[in-house]
């Protein structure tokens, strides 16, 4: 399924973990008990180990990540036996990407992500200026490019990143770095205004804890939700505390749900176009 | 003051704009900010930046002839004091620049991130002088092991916040600072610390901090006539480097040494991801880090390596992307010194010169005494920033070595705390 068909029918739920937190096989499982829980899209993470743009919660699964070995030729395998039956896009940054294979470029490690079925990438430090070379290699292996839009970007910026963007449009519900919060952001509303006329779905990220966020903000508009800090503390906490990983899954499961169907529920709140 | 394009982000393949999207309108904003105020002197800026280097950071700083050390070489050496300007480094002339860009600017809070201490001193000093509140970033290694520095940016009005994660060292307090940013950007100016990040912050430091090189040249011809046959600097981000060689970099025949930190060794341990030095120039690979492509300690995979050095000043992973670019070009030479030539030249320049350097500068005098015969008639050798804060560090590691030049420590354990 490709990522603009899996926002097409109903509100999108988006979760992110960093594959291989806190070991390889705890985190398959992880992931697909996301998926029965009701994902639509998975941004999958490829620790990088200097993320400037992930809060504390994410830093640290990076770092167990990391420490158990995760590696990009371990993280494609990781997508291969992965056993979902939704899109996989990859997250992680741009010198990962930049320095795989023994060619120069993003070709190699965009190539081989579309000979594992990934559909696409999110690359936090790669602003539209940047993106040139890797938005080339995207299309010649058919992959999406998803770019991030902030509070702050306005103007000339936002057309330069309607030309690229593919996939989705992460919106990122407020400044500053990943984390969960216990409120949403009134400027979500105002960057999704700013999107209204874009003709990709826009979903929107940073911060979103519960399914009643979820549900505001598929209510203001998003047509998807992107969590990733809530569940990541899910595994910290579980990885912490010892418990068996199917009690982990299960509760990420059940998290997953809830935040499906806040979005579910946003949806059936929004104003109903006039019929003519 | 350099003359390219202000606008080009890029030196050659190097540099760029790598950063969050939310950082993106800041950087873009600091640009045209760099371009009005640096390169066009809108109201008077630079004016009023040159003024306050002069009266509050005491400039000129001399070029000093070295008796002893020429005597020694059989060169003239010739010694930039760097270590003289107010709070005893270079760091002050970018630390003033930017702080005094962001009250243009209108900003209303500065942050910063420092490893030694030094970058951090100049801002948080900067800021107390220009009236901004300023919250510095330090990883808790180097807290460690620059406590004096830490005092300075206290007693300056400064927050001090420790960054614990990773290694605890300047990579970490610039990633700290970047999210801090992300965060706070529509008030808040990151004084970056060195010729690092997303452009315009390389260029525009380079300009703040030439200043060294425009005095340094002009200095160099009054004394002997000529300009120098080379010109040393010793370089962890760049910044000192970059402000030593700028107004050089035309003249073909002075030859630019940057001398990086050779650690305990030049070889990479890949099983624990450990460079065991800083020589990005000399040893890294191309990459993005920290909102720029540049030369980069990293694994085949990309990851950034802990580096390390003697000198927190110089340990950090990444080098400034002009620096890289002039590498490539053939116009630096990148030469490296190990942490106990390093120590070694500390020792010297203190008892030969009456001159106590930092850490970093001591690699560049590491690098004159073994390659003296190899740099020409004169040369001129930046000191970057003066050795008070090095001095725990300095007996520490003096103590675990058999140098012939190092005073005898043994006086403190006559002593020990008896003399309370």
């Amino acid at each position: 399924m490709s990522l603009e068909a899996a926002f097409a029918d109903e509100p999108a739920f988006v979760p992110y973990l960093a594959a291989g937190d806190p070991t390889y096989g705890a985190s398959l499982e992880y992931v697909e008990a996301l998926a029965r829980g009701g994902a639509d899209v998975i941004e999958l993470g490829l620790p990088f180990s200097e993320p400037i743009a992930e809060g504390k919660t994410i830093q640290d699964a990076i770092v167990r990540s990391l420490e158990a070995g995760m590696t990009p030729a371990r993280f494609f395998e990781f997508v291969e036996d992965l056993d979902v039956d939704v899109p996989v896009v990859c997250m992680t940054y741009y010198n990962l990407i930049y320095q795989y294979g023994a060619e120069e470029g993003p070709g190699p490690f965009v190539e081989r992500a579309a000979e594992v079925g990934i559909e696409g990438f999110v690359v936090p430090d790669l602003p539209a200026e940047e993106a040139g070379p890797l938005r080339e290699a995207c299309d010649e292996f058919g992959l999406d490019l998803v770019f991030i839009v902030a509070p702050t970007t306005r103007g000339e910026r936002l057309e330069t990143m309607m030309d690229q963007v593919s996939g989705y449009v992460y919106v990122q519900a407020r400044l500053g770095v990943t984390g969960a919060r216990d409120d949403v952001d009134d400027a979500t509303e105002e960057s999704l205004a700013r999107l209204a006329d874009w003709d990709v779905p826009k979903a929107v990220g940073f911060g979103i804890k519960t399914g009643e966020h979820a549900e505001r903000i598929v209510s203001a508009g998003a047509d998807g939700v992107i969590v990733g800090s809530a569940l990541v503390d899910i595994v910290a906490e579980g990885h912490e505390s010892g418990a068996p990983v199917d009690d982990v899954a299960d509760e990420l499961e059940a998290k997953a749900r809830d935040l499906k169907e806040g979005a579910l529920r946003g949806a059936q709140e929004r104003p109903q176009p006039e019929r003519t | 003051m350099s003359t390219d394009d202000a606008h080009d982000p890029k030196f050659g393949e190097y540099g760029g704009q790598y950063v969050p999207e939310a950082l993106m309108p800041a950087i873009e904003e600091l640009a045209d900010a760099y371009r009005r105020y640096v390169l066009e002197n809108e109201d008077g800026f630079m004016d009023e930046f040159r003024e306050r280097l002069a009266d509050f950071g005491g400039r000129p700083t001399p070029l000093q002839y070295a008796d002893q050390l020429s005597e020694r070489y059989d060169t003239d050496v010739y010694l930039k004091r760097e270590d003289l300007l107010h709070g005893g480094a270079h760091k002050l002339n970018n630390a003033l620049g930017q702080v005094l860009l962001a009250k243009y600017m209108g900003k209303e809070r500065i942050i910063a991130e420092t490893g030694a201490g030094q970058h951090g001193t100049a801002t948080a000093m900067a800021a107390a002088h220009l009236d901004m509140p300023c919250e510095i970033y330090m990883g808790e290694t180097d807290i460690a092991r620059q406590r004096p520095n830490v005092f300075r940016m206290r007693i300056n009005g400064a927050e001090v916040n420790p960054v614990t994660v990773g290694r605890g060292t300047l990579k970490e307090a610039i990633s700290e600072t970047m999210r801090d940013w992300a965060t706070t950007v529509e008030t808040t100016h990151y004084v970056i610390g060195s010729v690092v990040g997303p452009h315009p912050f390389p260029k525009m430091v380079r300009d703040f901090q030439s200043v060294i090189s425009e005095e340094a040249r002009e200095q160099c011809i009054e004394k002997t006539g000529d300009l120098p046959d080379a010109v040393l600097a010793c370089a962890g981000g760049g910044s000192n480097t970059m402000g030593t060689f700028a107004e050089f970099v035309d003249d073909s025949e002075v030859d630019l040494y940057a001398v990086e930190a050779g650690g305990s060794s030049l070889q990479v341990d890949e099983e624990k991801g450990v460079a065991p030095n800083s020589a990005s120039l000399s040893t890294g690979g191309e990459g993005v880090l920290h909102g720029a492509r540049t030369k980069l300690l990293q694994d085949r995979d990309g990851q950034i390596m802990e580096s390390h050095s003697i000198s927190a000043g110089l340990d950090y992973a990444g080098v400034g992307p002009e620096l890289a670019h002039l590498v490539d070009e053939g116009r630096v030479t990148p030469v490296n010194v190990d942490d106990d030539a390093a120590l070694e030249a500390f020792h010297r320049l203190s008892q030969d010169e009456g001159v106590i350097p930092a850490l970093e500068t001591a690699h560049a005098f590491g690098f004159l005494e073994g390659h003296h015969d190899e740099v020409g008639d004169t040369v001129v050798v930046n000191v970057s920033g003066r050795g008070d804060k090095d001095l725990e560090t300095v007996i520490e590691e003096t103590s675990k070595r058999d140098l012939d030049i190092a005073p005898d420590l043994s006086l403190f354990e006559q002593i020990g705390g008896g003399g309370r």
